[in-house]
């Protein structure tokens, strides 16, 4: 990065660090930061989603749509995450593939199992093969997306499924008396109010979605946590021009300063939302608040 | 203006038909944290003696390749379910893996696997022994009378005897070596050295057998003009066993 850092050995401290900290290796440690903040900034709201329906669907009085919807909150509440990630992605990639080999490859005979190896023809595989690394990098964090979104938005469906009972049942018969159909009174008045009663159990699936990331390795994202490990482990001098000891503490330090801050940040900006959907509720929350600026 | 035109359509329609066949780009699978079979260079590449034999090979073989970096727990499960062609992780031959995965003939010869300790009193014979998870030479050790506590990567198993944790470390003599050397006596080799496993090999999926072919072709070549031999010395050192 340096012109100085052509000869590592002979410099002081300072710079050997300066040097050290800005190899191409470093920078994919940097990238990596990146990538979990966006991975996090695209699941959040396709979870929330998921939730949304998810809770919908179970409040739902047409029977077997309730039963999906509860399903779908039994089924993946129930499954641990590893077994989920480790299931779930690879079915899901092998059913793309699948469906993609019965549409394009009709005339293929050879059998798809052959004992442990799973064969779709090369114009049905996802990504395809000639693709570079970065598009199947992409179709890795893509299926990431999805998974995350699933589990999270299962635990986001329990929440607002409750968060929806909460609201005082006066209010939705004052609106039924008022003449609303039953779909203005559920996004009129029901989903309003909602969420200031969701706020809190989201806000603590967003923190444990944060701590999460790691699982991402399982799927072949390099994220923070392995490239710290990479990273901090002892590397001897004949493999590279900066020999260290087994440095992974300070590693690790960092990360956890970093999932420290994404925690302090995340909460501040969570109490200004939780003071934002207080105002004007039937809450003890939303009385303090009229009272305080009555006074 | 025309004909130009469709001559370039069908030179580019030719192209991806070449691509289409079969394995275009063959993806090499590898651990990325064994030197000096296989390392993370400070450019961020894959490195060491596995990278610069993989890409002869490909050349010889008239393959393009890329390398793609995979935690070792599921190294084989990836390789079997097509997110990679081939691995080459300083994985030994033997007949457990065969019967999952296929194997090309030797590139690197049958390994000597040495135990390293923080002193030379250092119990490896009936004390606690560190390994990485399922290598031959965790496997080595639950038979034997040692205790042995596996660890998910190299580093964490050498880490283990550092702080103390294990009584000694059994790994590949090769990986111990550069680890030692630059230990400035804080470790030391003990114990024996154990011959173990059928030679460092290239692994492929079972049906693969025409990639198989073609990488062992290449193999045979790289053993006859004594360039694998070369490779062996610049990346070993004198001392290491040869073709």
């Amino acid at each position: 990065m340096f012109s100085y850092c052509t000869d590592p050995d002979a410099l002081d401290r300072l710079r050997w660090l300066s040097c050290y900290l800005t190899t191409g290796v470093h920078f994919s440690f940097y990238l990596s930061f990146l990538k979990v903040i966006g991975i996090l900034a695209v699941t959040a709201p396709v979870a929330l989603a998921f939730g949304f329906f998810g809770a919908m669907s179970a409040r739902s009085s047409i029977a077997p749509v309730s039963w999906l919807g509860k399903g779908y909150i039994a089924v993946v509440r129930g499954v641990p995450d590893i077994a989920f990630f480790l299931f779930f992605v690879i079915a899901l990639d092998q059913g793309f593939e699948w469906l993609r080999h019965q549409a394009l490859c009709p005339d293929w005979t050879d059998p798809i199992r052959q004992g442990n190896d799973f064969l779709v023809c090369p114009q049905a595989k996802l990504p395809l093969g000639t693709a570079p690394q970065a598009v199947h990098q992409t179709y890795a964090f893509g299926l990431a997306v999805v998974t995350f979104a699933l589990v999270f938005g299962a635990f986001a469906a329990n929440v607002i499924f409750g968060a929806m009972r909460a609201v005082p049942k006066a209010q939705l018969e004052t609106a039924e008396a008022y003449g609303m159909s039953p779909r203005q009174t559920f996004w009129r008045i029901l989903v309003p109010q909602m969420w200031v009663y969701a706020l809190p159990g989201l806000s603590n699936l967003w923190q444990v979605l944060i701590k999460a990331t790691p699982l991402l390795f399982l799927l072949g994202i390099e994220d923070v946590v392995y490239w710290a490990r990479e990273l901090g482990g002892t590397k001897t001098a004949r493999f590279t021009a900066y020999p260290h000891g087994d440095w992974r503490m300070w590693y690790f330090l960092a990360l956890l300063v970093f999932y420290l801050f994404m925690t302090w940040g995340s909460e501040k900006i969570l109490s200004r939302l939780m003071t934002r959907l207080t105002r004007g509720q039937a809450t003890t929350g939303g009385e303090a608040q009229r009272r305080g600026a009555a006074a | 203006m025309k004909s130009i035109l469709l001559s370039t359509v069908a030179v580019a329609m030719t192209a991806t038909l070449a691509l289409a066949d079969g394995h275009s780009v063959v993806r090499m699978g590898t651990e990325g944290a064994y030197p000096p079979y296989n390392f993370i260079n400070d450019a961020g590449d894959v490195d060491g003696f596995e990278r610069e034999l993989g890409d002869e090979l490909c050349v010889r073989a008239e393959l393009t390749c890329e390398w793609v970096k995979n935690d070792w727990d599921s190294i084989i499960p990836n390789l079997v379910s097509s997110n990679y062609d081939t691995i080459m992780a300083g994985m030994s031959i033997t007949d457990e893996r065969d019967e999952v995965i296929d194997f090309t003939q030797d590139y690197f010869p049958p390994t000597a696997s040495a135990y390293v300790g923080a002193s030379d009193g250092a119990d490896w014979e009936n004390g606690v022994v560190a390994a990485q998870t399922a290598t031959i030479q965790a496997g080595h050790i639950a038979e034997g009378s040692a205790t042995l506590v596996e660890f998910a990567t190299p580093e964490e198993t050498v880490a283990a005897v550092r702080n103390g944790e294990a009584d000694a470390v059994f790994a590949d003599a090769d990986y111990l070596a550069p680890l030692v050397e630059a230990s400035g006596g804080d470790l030391v080799f003990i114990g024996p050295d154990v011959p173990l496993g059928g030679g460092v090999g290239m692994g492929l999926r079972e049906s693969d057998t025409e990639l198989k072919e073609k990488f062992d072709a290449a193999i045979t070549s790289m053993k006859e003009d004594g360039t694998l031999n070369t490779l062996l010395v610049k990346w070993f050192g004198e001392g290491t066993a040869q073709y």
